[in-house]
């Protein structure tokens, strides 16, 4: 009697939850139980990371209807802002974990102004025009970094650009080298709070979804014109959407880059934006699940093919290829529609 | 239909998975058992009692723009462990070259796929890159690594384990002013380099924090940056119209062979001078071999050496591999028998712990001295960096020629 009260909308969101806790269960203990290789193990944060950028980029796409080719570029400003955050409260904040969370807040909160600042100017258009400036912005954002210096001593942060003109004390220290990104990070991220990170993620994207204003937002994606014509101010809830994406890979970014000991700008290109487009787009517009279990099939695919040595990356693209060939196939979407049926039947009696 | 897309993708993770945990488990057998060498590797058969069988690891960009290093890395590492198990030394190798196409996750990913095989030395990661990624993680598994290529200081900073077989950027970047002045080929200098990479940015710095002591007038710096490297009409314009007698080019020789070309469209034919990164020009597909004609080059390596032991590998890299090899291969070449001197020497033994034969080994390589391909009398102090002398190289008549 009481699944009746669930809307179809709310069974799939705990199926969404449903399935990301039980695949922390399980490879908890896995984990525990020392049965997973080092190579699994190395993956579970950039995994992490990659949900996230993959569910917080189908809210712009799937749900907001706007292409975002930039979304790499909110990493990148996540990735730097966070790690600058964790390096400096180093002696401040002991735990490990407490700094962890508050490099990615800091991450998600500069990738969130900038989302904001991105999308004065173009949200209030209409088209492709905003997947060509986040396209653009992508690369400002690498080549800002890309020749960014900052460094910290005790008179606090020092900045330049183009060149290391920071004018320290001996004993300041030097966070982002320009080229050189940053190097010498304390890994503190781990799998819990990658695993938190993607459930408050889920949490606020289903909750602003089944809102009035996720309501309003879907409104603008199906037609623009009739929202317009009710009196839903366009750009106010585009711009909704789009900040708490950007927000959201912001603090991806940031837990990816704490995983790493080093990283450049250059590796947040427009490679990786398209490869989280990958995710989305594989895993189905506007379906969270669908892009959590793409991002993580995706991340680990191309290692479990290591054993093909030199024809990893074209067996890479082959399954990539079958994959979307099999989605898209009807009869074999008859067969598990029909699967689900019986057992939703089943269920039901 | 969410649900059988769902579905779909399960099975795909279930498959991937499953390969995961099956390549873990072949690897676990082959940890837990480690002790009869004779049995559990397939590489040197019949090995007689005596023999240890080491698993040597390395990741190196064997696909992608960087791949011409990864490979000669790779193909040189290997001929080198062919020749010293065919030998039949006490020490053998079984040698496992991971991909990592030049980024630093992929290097942790390929680092941790080689930790699962067992490896219990490393050659580090080929770039610099992704050897700054790797060397945290072999420094905090206690895994010894000695990298034949990875020329950054951060490889070896503060990490007791981690030793270069190359020479560190600031050293060439030092050195190639040095050079320069030394030989009197030019005072008044150009500059063009990179300015979002690692290694440009390295050579960049130490060359002109030693120019100007040596006299070395820089009358034109101009940069470029990825996906911004091929058009280079501003930066050769701005060094000709500065009059510079002589370009330091400190990249890659991709970029590089872009520069060459328009520099000869231009009219423009100044003495141009290269770091270890203009190795492989001469070999890269489609490049007009005439154009490098007269480019010098500093690098440890030289090709055309009549010394006995670098010609014959030369000869056996071309016949297995068909082209010249480059200071990379050298390098790696030289990584492979450093190990298999600083193994016998320490007495260690197959059936050690990769922690053991770590700590040994910082003992070995900190005291011994090695001649190789790469240079005579090498030594590393406890920083990990070596010390030996580079030579410098001029293009002549497409080949590598010394010029000293």
């Amino acid at each position: 009697m009481k699944k009746l009260n669930l809307t179809k909308t709310s069974r799939n969101n705990f199926l969404t939850y449903g399935f990301v806790i039980l695949f922390y269960i399980v490879l908890q203990s896995i984990a525990a139980g020392g049965h997973m290789s080092s190579m699994l193990k190395g993956q579970l944060v950039p995994i992490c990371a990659y949900v996230v950028m993959a569910i917080s980029l189908n809210l712009t796409v799937g749900v907001l209807g706007e292409l975002s080719l930039g979304h790499a570029g909110f990493m990148s400003v996540g990735a730097f802002m966070g790690t600058t955050t964790a390096i400096a409260l180093k002696s401040v904040v002991a735990s490990p974990t407490l700094r962890l969370i508050c490099a990615l807040i800091v991450g998600a909160i500069f990738a969130g102004i900038v989302g904001f600042l991105v999308g004065i100017p173009v949200l209030r258009l209409n088209g492709d025009y905003l997947a060509i400036v986040t396209l653009a912005f992508g690369e400002i954002i690498k080549s800002i970094f890309n020749n960014l210096y900052l460094g910290l001593d005790s008179h606090g942060f020092h900045m330049s650009l183009l060149d290391n003109k920071l004018h320290m004390e001996p004993e300041g220290k030097l966070i982002i080298g320009g080229p050189m990104g940053i190097g010498g990070i304390q890994k503190i991220a781990n799998f819990t709070v990658g695993f938190g990170l993607i459930m408050v993620c889920l949490i606020v994207i289903f909750n602003l979804v089944n809102s009035r204003a996720g309501r309003a937002i879907m409104a603008i994606r199906d037609n623009r014109i009739a929202a317009e014509s009710v009196g839903i101010p366009i750009t106010k809830y585009k711009m909704m959407a789009f900040v708490t994406s950007a927000a959201m890979a912001g603090a991806a970014g940031a837990l990816f880059a704490l995983n790493f000991s080093t990283f450049v700008a250059n590796k947040f290109d427009f490679n990786t934006s398209i490869l989280v487009l990958v995710f989305v787009v594989l895993g189905g517009l506007g379906n969270m699940l669908g892009s959590i279990v793409a991002a993580a099939a995706l991340t680990i695919l191309p290692e479990a093919l290591r054993q093909f040595a030199s024809y990893r990356m074209l067996v890479y693209a082959i399954v990539l290829i079958l994959v979307m060939l099999i989605r898209n196939n009807p009869t074999i979407r008859s067969f598990f529609d029909r699967f689900r049926l019986s057992k939703k039947g089943g269920a039901e009696e | 239909m969410k649900k059988a897309l769902s579905l779909m993708l399960a099975l795909v993770m279930v498959l991937a998975l499953v390969a995961c945990g099956g390549g873990n488990s072949s690897t676990d057998n082959g940890s837990s058992t480690p002790a009869p060498a004779e049995t559990s590797t397939p590489a040197p058969a019949e090995a007689p009692a005596g023999v240890q069988v080491f698993k040597l690891g390395g990741t190196g960009p064997l696909t992608g723009g960087a791949a011409i290093y990864g490979q000669a890395c790779a193909n040189a590492a290997q001929i080198a462990v062919d020749e010293i198990n065919a030998a039949g030394g006490n020490v053998q190798f079984e040698l496992n070259y991971q991909d990592d196409a030049h980024d630093a996750e992929k290097a942790v990913n390929a680092y941790n796929t080689l930790k699962d095989w067992g490896m219990q030395v490393s050659l580090g990661s080929v770039t610099s890159t992704p050897c700054v990624a790797t060397s945290a993680e072999t420094f905090s598994d206690r895994i010894f690594a000695l990298t034949p290529s990875a020329s950054s200081t951060a490889v070896i900073a503060d990490k007791d384990n981690q030793f270069q077989m190359c020479f560190t950027d600031p050293n060439q970047g030092s050195a190639s002013a040095q050079y320069i002045a030394d030989k009197n080929l030019a005072t008044k200098v150009a500059v063009i380099w990179k300015n979002d990479d690692v290694y440009s940015k390295g050579v960049y710095d130490t060359f002109m924090a030693a120019a100007p002591g040596l006299g070395l007038e820089v009358v034109s710096d101009t940069t470029f940056q990825d996906g911004n490297d091929t058009n280079f009409s501003v930066q050769i314009a701005d060094a000709q119209s500065n009059g510079a007698e002589l370009v330091f080019l400190p990249m890659y020789y991709t970029p590089a062979s872009l520069i060459f070309a328009q520099a000869k469209a231009a009219g423009y034919a100044p003495i141009w001078f290269g770091v270890d990164g203009m190795d492989g020009i001469l070999t890269l597909e489609g490049f007009d071999t005439s154009l490098a004609e007269g480019v010098m080059l500093l690098t440890p390596f030289n090709a055309d050496s009549d010394d006995a032991r670098t010609q014959a590998f030369v000869k056996k890299y071309q016949e297995k591999f068909g082209d010249v090899p480059n200071q990379f291969a050298a390098d790696a070449y030289d990584c492979v028998y450093a190990y298999a001197q600083a193994l016998e020497a320490s007495g260690a033994t197959a059936d050690m712990s990769a922690e053991q034969i770590c700590d040994l080994m910082i003992q070995q390589f900190t005291t011994m001295t090695f001649d190789g391909l790469t240079g005579d009398g090498m030594t590393w102090d406890a920083s990990g960096e070596v010390t030996k002398s580079p030579k410098g190289m001029i293009i002549e008549n497409g080949a590598y020629v010394g010029l000293d």
